[in-house]
């Protein structure tokens, strides 16, 4: 069984359509003890990274002890952005602190017209696979590391809408670049986050999700 | 680097697809999930989905096409039409929109477009605005086009952008219908205006049209109904063409 984390933040419609499509028995637990018993847990979002504080004590304590005891965990778009240590959209709050650093906004480019929000399809990339690569003297890589994105080819177009980004960094398993390259996807062990929406992301979408599920074993 | 997005519109009235030439003269074009499940294997970015008639038994039977619609594809799926309150967002939200786009009803109440934009995020507050040309400018219509709102089409995409909404669906009544092209004056005036994703709609015909409002018109989504519709122009055959020309497109 996945639970499904409820904040409050949107609507987890489309998160529980893509689940059933995909033969998924979940939950969304009333309260934090829920956690302990699932298989796996995905902590949906969109909208403002305020809305995490209904996450409160009791719940990061048990999404903690879950991931600390083997649960597999998916944070995707605000939800990926919590399990960094916080964002600069709402300074005051904290993130669950899993991964090191912190969600800033998206600049954009105006004279280029590289707009904000982040809106539309956009490519995965190999983090930095272009200039290690050149550095190297080797081919960009063909594949991405990890689990999350296995399957996938570099720049297969996955579907974001955002204003907040997490930074580069070893995590990252896949960046993105407007105007500036971000986390697009993170990795750690059983700790996974995509910015975009899989669930609103075609076959490639389902792809992803189905990884996870995998991994939740 | 962020594609350039194809929408595939449907008008929708009692459950059916449906066309009209410059918001006139509707003819049947369909069942509304056949049409977007072939939308999904050609490769379509969104779906939109208008409700032309939004009275309360089309109101029902909106709900039954939305859960149709969101059964058949994992894409970004926008309801519109008729959308007044927060009660009316709510079900489309709850039948699977990812979005909702409001017109009539954020002129007559803007502050419907910040609530909206608090209780699900910007990203799913869309501000359709229908203009017609009149002297140097460009005149907002509400009502399905039948009624003069005496602003201005740039102004008032600048306000809803204050106001929360997360992108705009600017349609030139001019042109809907027409297959002459989209006004891509109209769509650079509003797009240089605000910095917000627009979606240029109205008067798709041919595959220069959409290169035309990408580059000219510089639009981040070109919405079309009748050229996919009736299959005189697959979104495939749209994608290779763009993509050819240089615009960058989900392939």
């Amino acid at each position: 069984m996945i639970a499904l984390i409820d904040y409050g933040a949107g609507n987890l419609t489309s998160v529980k359509k893509a689940l059933t499509a995909l033969g998924v028995d979940f939950r969304v637990p009333r309260d934090p003890a829920g956690c302990g018993r699932a298989a796996g847990l995905i902590v949906p979002g969109v909208g403002h990274f305020s809305a995490t504080t209904a996450l409160d004590a009791p719940w990061r304590e048990a999404i903690g002890d879950a991931v600390r005891g083997g649960t597999p965990l998916l944070g995707i778009c605000v939800g990926m952005q919590w399990l960094f240590e916080g964002s600069e959209e709402a300074p005051d709050v904290p993130g669950l602190g899993l991964l090191s650093g912190r969600c800033r906004l998206l600049r954009g480019d105006s004279a280029r017209g590289v707009k904000v929000p982040h809106v539309g399809w956009n490519a995965l990339e190999p983090p930095n696979a272009a200039a290690e690569a050149a550095a190297l003297q080797v081919p960009a890589p063909e594949r991405f590391r990890g689990r999350l994105l296995s399957g996938l080819a570099p720049a297969a177009h996955v579907y974001f809408t955002h204003s907040f980004a997490a930074p580069v960094t070893a995590a990252c398993v896949a960046s993105t670049t407007h105007a500036e390259p971000f986390a697009a996807a993170v990795e750690r062990d059983r700790v996974f986050g995509v910015q975009f929406h899989p669930e609103k992301s075609g076959e490639a979408g389902l792809t992803i999700l189905r990884n996870f599920l995998e991994a939740c074993g | 680097m962020l594609t350039k997005r194809i929408i595939a519109c449907m008008d929708v009235r009692d459950g059916q697809v449906v066309k009209g030439v410059q918001f006139q003269q509707l003819r049947h074009a369909g069942d509304p999930a056949a049409l977007a499940r072939r939308y999904n294997t050609e490769g379509i970015d969104e779906v939109v989905i208008l409700d032309i008639t939004a009275t309360l038994e089309s109101r029902r039977a909106l709900a039954r096409t939305i859960e149709a619609v969101a059964h058949e594809i994992f894409l970004p799926l926008t309801v519109g039409g008729g959308i007044g309150s927060e009660e009316d967002a709510a079900a489309a939200v709850e039948a699977g929109a990812d979005k909702v786009s409001l017109n009539t009803a954020a002129l007559r109440s803007p502050e419907l477009i910040t609530t909206l934009a608090r209780r699900y995020g910007s990203q799913a507050v869309i501000v359709a605005v229908d203009a017609k040309r009149r002297g140097n400018g460009f005149a907002v219509y509400v009502r399905s086009g039948t009624t003069d709102a005496a602003r201005d089409a740039v102004e008032w995409a600048r306000e809803a952008e204050a106001r929360g909404a997360g992108e705009i669906l600017l349609t030139s009544m001019d042109r809907d219908g027409t297959r002459a092209g989209f006004d891509c004056e109209l769509t650079a005036a509003v797009s240089d205006a605000v910095n917000i994703p627009v979606i240029a709609s109205g008067g798709a015909g041919g595959l220069e049209h959409f290169a035309d409002v990408f580059t000219r018109g510089r639009a981040d989504a070109a919405l079309a109904a009748s050229i996919f519709h009736y299959a005189d122009t697959s979104v495939a055959e749209l994608k290779r063409y763009l993509r050819r020309e240089g615009i960058p497109v989900r392939l």
